[in-house]
């Protein structure tokens, strides 16, 4: 069971969060074309190494953020508030666990 | 009385404490500190079980965890019965009650051991080759009918309980800076080390007393003290000090994503009378800033033909039996070894007065010290020799040795004996480790796998890691419980007097031996009777990587997980096929370690705990007046009332019937309810529904469709607006928390910019909906005088008032297609105004209805229920509703989609209205519907049907479906093929009841 860094609340259990997808997936209900569309709803990068995700302290503030994890070793490597770009990772400082 | 092969003194069982027991009905005794396997050996009884697959008589091969064969039966009495158990961690106490397992009618006498005759017959791939083949030949159902299950009641462990687990579990989190796995030297040496540093420290052990491997050690001195009491006095000193958790009889089973470890407390199973009121287990989920894994090292056994018999096992557990328990193991010993670490266990065995009769080592030569100890002592030692063979039946009575050549043995020679000691050196046990997804490095010089790079905040020390000698496992012990805290190291030297320094060397894989290798069974793996050449054929077929081996021959797959075999069996298969142990790979160590009850998994979460349930204000009223309930989410909801002598659809009719007619009141405070609040209230909606919200008036309601970003409608319900910057919500009952998530995630994610806040308040309102042409003469006088006329207050309107004095929202609302009413009080209120309510139906007869009824109702009128006639797939104008979307709106979610190819596709599935040629016939919902009447098989199907009644009002029956182009079929006949005949149905509107809806505007 992974440890989560809420940014509002810190470190809790993941029994307290909900997944919420991949992060960073920006919605332009504008776009003309099907295809991109289509894109924008189904289809995810599910990588072997760091995602950027999407979880809600369901149990906790009730809020959603957003968590760079490796999907090898499971490490959190950063979590952010919603809206704030996406860290580097030289600059993100020490992996929390 | 104490069991004949008890020595006189020593021991740590207390012997101010005899108890008795019994083992398959015969009676025993032994001391408080026994073990059921301790106790038993005393008495000289060895035959324990009988294999699994096999049915050879079996004995006791270890002393601790990791024990294969010994697996009994505990019988409490009333329920409690625990299979499964290894009788070297069972606990005596006054009365215990164990049985041996898997034997018929007898563990002396077993007819399943005429499986040892059809031996070639069960070799490896066994059940691959049998249960899957004969399938494709002719006869192959009186194969699987008959035989299979026979065979399979024949491979078995104890059986499992039948009755409901009496007990009760506890479960508890905790939090510590150092968790140290294991008590033996090295985390007694941690342990002390960090609390020294003031760190939280949590210490468990798998056995009821720590010291691991010093309670077995009658010669080695630490700073002065003899090991056990070196062990007690920092036991003492730890148990002393307020940081320090000690957790005995606690196994750590599992160890997770981020330093999780899953601890298995036992409480109650070694008492001889338990409080039944105190938890048997508890399950520990620790979260631990630092783990010290300090778990040691599994001996293994030598595979040498015939190693099976009761009276052969570990060399280190003759020596914990004698030095721990006071118990000689055997009279007359022969000691085969490839590892130095048994010539400890013979000079003890010697000291004690065992006759030994031979110490056969495989090695040409050995210069350790205990070797030359044990020469000195004048114990006769055989060197490049090995046991070829063993014979006794229920016991073993001699072994035949010879020297090894080569691949040969000569010289052979017979030796009479009844107890034979066994080591191929040790195995760290790196199971946590490797479950923690730490990598494990091959060490080529003591033929094991040793820890590598952690992949978590954690360091493995003494034996587990490789290391064996006392002092160097101590000084590594002291440095680890600092380091792990990052403090400063400083190195602390032990005084340390006979230390039996060691590597994990030794021998694995097969021994040699001079016989047909076709016919002798060395046995591998114990628990699960596998044997060196099951892996060798294995091999031959084909196999290459562990992994597969492993499920092929079933070796390491038992309940032990491979703890003294996993090695042995890479070694064979690496000499099979000529390839390093690395090459072959590793099997992946899983949870749990050692078994784990299910009752320590579930904890309290059983029976009523098991989930929550959810009750209205009104459910005691309901109870009370004849209500059967149906389970909708978590809810219990009025499903109908049942009057004396009616059935279920008696009462559906008549509820139906009189509502229409009169009056009907409905608990409807299961609905969702969101408030939702803030100046960009209607905005917000208005992104979230199809419907827009900007011009709905105060005091007005609407129907709001919400449909996910796919375009596909996810939720409905009656939104009214209090203020301008207030709306009520309501929702589906089981959507209520989907989508209360889903609109905070547009809020905080899509839309932060709208100044809105979203409140659950389902809770918080209890709702009564009052609906028929006579509800408003039910309602007008309770109302405190709120004008409630069809002028003042009409369809889709809401007043906000009090009920009786209560604050009250009302709504003008209806699912039924009756003029309706739905009052909303404060839920501590909801039992009395429904009862107020009842009180005035009560004066013309008025009915209460439950939820089949209002869904009758509402099928009538043609209104649909999300999740039941729609199924994620569902677009507002597949369900008719194109009219609830706000096509001038600029954006609101799933509005993009719906202009997909495939959303506005033509003959997509719509819903449509069927009603069945015959009125009597009722559809089965989700029956398939063609244009056949004889459908040949694998017809394309163009709908289904989601809703079907009797409708009592209309006396016909009733359907909902989806149908390939639908709403361009009316009048269509079509057909739903049932095993009884295909049913005609013809497609008419989704409605059936007050066409025009003038009822609602009464």
């Amino acid at each position: 069971m992974l440890l989560i860094p809420c940014p509002y609340c810190g470190p809790r259990s993941e029994l307290e969060f909900k997944h919420a997808g991949e992060a960073h997936i920006t919605r332009e209900p504008q776009v003309a074309d099907d295809q991109a569309w289509g894109e924008f709803l189904y289809t995810r990068t599910n990588p072997k190494g760091i995602i950027a995700e999407r979880w809600r302290h369901t149990s906790g503030c009730g809020r959603f953020f957003n968590c760079l994890r490796d999907t090898v070793s499971d490490n959190i490597l950063a979590t952010y508030k919603s809206g704030e770009p996406r860290p580097s990772l030289e600059t993100s400082g020490e992996p929390s666990r | 009385m104490s069991g004949a092969l008890r020595l006189p003194r020593g021991g740590r069982i207390d012997r101010n404490q005899p108890v008795r027991f019994t083992f398959d009905g015969r009676g025993y005794d032994g001391f408080v500190g026994d073990t059921l396997a301790s106790a038993l050996l005393s008495h000289g009884v060895h035959l324990l079980g009988r294999s699994f697959k096999y049915h050879r008589p079996r004995g006791i091969l270890a002393a601790g965890a990791e024990e294969p064969n010994a697996l009994v039966t505990v019988d409490r009495g009333g329920g409690r019965w625990t299979p499964n158990l290894r009788a070297t961690q069972v606990e005596l106490y006054e009365g215990l009650v164990a049985k041996s397992q898997n034997r018929w009618p007898s563990l002396a006498f077993d007819v399943g051991a005429v499986n040892s005759l059809v031996s070639p017959m069960l070799g490896a791939g066994f059940y691959y080759k049998t249960f899957m083949g004969p399938r494709f030949v002719k006869g192959a159902k009186l194969w699987a009918d008959l035989f299979e299950p026979a065979i399979r009641r024949a491979a078995g462990l104890g059986e499992a309980s039948r009755d409901p687990d009496p007990d009760h579990y506890a479960t508890r989190f905790a939090h510590c800076e150092v968790l140290v796995v294991g008590s033996g030297p090295a985390g007694l040496a941690a342990a002390t080390s960090a609390a020294q540093s003031g760190a939280r420290v949590i210490l468990c052990d798998e056995n009821p007393v720590f010291g691991g491997s010093l309670a077995d050690d009658n010669h080695a001195v630490i700073d002065g003290m003899a090991a056990d009491a070196w062990a007690a006095a920092t036991i003492e000193a730890l148990a002393a000090r307020p940081n320090v958790t000690l957790l005995p009889r606690t196994q750590a089973f599992g160890y997770y994503n981020h330093n999780l470890i899953g601890l298995n407390q036992r409480l109650t199973d070694h008492l001889a009378q338990p409080d039944h009121r105190a938890p048997r287990e508890r399950l520990w989920q620790v979260r631990a800033k630092h783990v010290v894994l300090a778990t040691g090292a599994i001996e293994r056994p030598l595979v040498f033909p015939d190693n099976d018999r009761p009276g052969i096992m570990l060399a280190s557990a003759g020596r914990t039996f004698l030095n721990r328990f006071g118990v000689k193991p055997g009279t007359r010993v022969v000691v085969a070894t490839a590892h130095d670490s048994a010539y400890r266990a013979a000079l003890d065995l010697a000291a004690a007065g065992v006759q030994i009769v031979r110490i056969v080592d495989l090695r040409e030569s050995s210069e350790g010290a205990l070797s030359v100890a044990a020469e000195r002592a004048g114990l006769p030692i055989m060197r490049g020799a090995t046991i070829v063979g063993t014979s006794g039946t229920t016991r073993v009575r001699g072994v035949r040795i010879g020297r090894v050549s080569g691949r040969h043995v000569t010289d052979l020679e017979s030796l009479a004996c009844d107890l034979v000691l066994m080591c191929g050196g040790w195995t760290p046990s790196v199971h946590l480790f490797s479950q923690s997804r730490g990598k494990l490095a091959y060490d080529e010089g003591s033929n094991s796998f040793l820890p590598g790079t952690p992949a978590q905040d954690q360091v493995s020390i003494g034996a587990c890691a490789g290391t064996f000698g006392l002092a160097q496992i101590l000084r590594d012990g002291h440095r680890a419980g600092h380091a792990v805290i990052k403090m400063a190291v400083e190195d602390r030297d032990f005084a340390v007097v006979g230390d039996d320094e060691s590597t994990g060397a030794g021998f694995i894989g097969a021994t040699p031996h001079d016989r047909d290798p076709t016919q002798v069974k060395a046995f591998v793996d114990f628990q699960n009777d596998v044997t060196a050449k099951d892996i060798a054929l294995a091999t031959r077929e084909g196999f290459r990587s562990i992994e597969h081996i492993k499920r092929y021959t079933t070796t390491g797959m038992a309940t032990d997980q491979g703890k003294t075999s996993n090695m042995n069996a890479l070694g064979i298969a690496s000499a099979e096929l000529g390839r390093s142990v690395p090459s072959i790979g590793l099997t992946t160590f899983r949870q749990p370690y050692t078994p784990v009850t299910f009752g320590s998994f579930a904890g309290l979460s059983r029976d009523a705990l098991f989930d929550p349930v959810r009750e209205t204000a009104i459910h005691g009223w309901a109870a009370a007046h004849g209500a059967r309930f149906e389970d909708v989410g978590l809810w219990k909801r009025a499903w109908f009332f049942s009057r004396a002598g009616e059935d279920m659809h008696a009462a559906v009719n008549r509820e139906c019937q009189i509502t229409r007619e009169r009056a009907g009141l409905f608990d409807a405070s299961t609905l969702g309810k969101i408030e939702v609040v803030g100046p960009d209230a209607a905005e917000f909606l208005n992104r979230l529904y199809t419907n827009s919200w900007t011009k709905l008036g105060v005091g007005k309601c609407r129907y709001g469709l919400m449909l996910n970003e796919a375009g596909f409608i996810m939720d409905d319900g009656v939104v009214g607006r209090i203020a301008t910057d207030r709306f009520h919500v309501t929702t589906t009952t089981g959507g209520a928390p989907r989508v209360m998530a889903h609109m905070e995630d547009y809020l905080q994610t899509e839309f932060p910019d709208l100044k809105v806040w979203l409140t659950s308040t389902t809770e918080q309102w209890a709702v009564i909906a009052v609906q028929g042409p006579r509800a408003r003469e039910m309602l007008a006088p309770l109302v405190d005088g709120l004008d409630i006329s069809a002028e003042t207050m009409p369809h889709m309107s809401l007043q906000v008032g009090t009920f009786q004095g209560v604050p009250m929202r009302l709504f003008r609302v209806s699912f039924t297609g009756e003029l309706g009413f739905e009052v909303n009080v404060p839920a501590d209120y909801g039992r009395a105004a429904w009862e107020a309510l009842w009180a005035e139906g009560r004066k013309f007869d008025a009915v209460a209805y439950g939820t089949e009824a209002m869904h009758v109702m509402r099928a009538e009128k043609g209104y649909i229920i999300v999740g039941q006639d729609t199924d994620g797939t569902v677009t507002p104008d597949d369900a008719g509703m194109a009219w609830a979307v706000g096509k001038t709106k600029p954006d609101f979610v799933g509005k993009r989609s719906l202009g997909r190819p495939d959303l506005v596709a033509p003959n997509r599935k719509q819903i449509v209205g069927l009603m069945t040629d015959d009125p009597r016939t009722v559809l089965e919902e989700g029956a398939q519907i063609v244009g056949d009447p004889t459908p040949a098989r694998g017809t394309h199907a163009l709908g289904h049907v989601t809703s079907s009644y009797f409708s009592a009002v209309l006396g016909r029956s009733i359907a909902m479906a989806v149908v390939e182009g639908g709403r361009g079929r009316m009048g269509e006949t079509l057909y739903i093929p049932m095993p009884s005949g295909s049913i005609s149905a013809k497609i008419v509107k989704p409605v059936f009841y007050d066409l025009e809806g003038v009822r609602l505007n009464g």
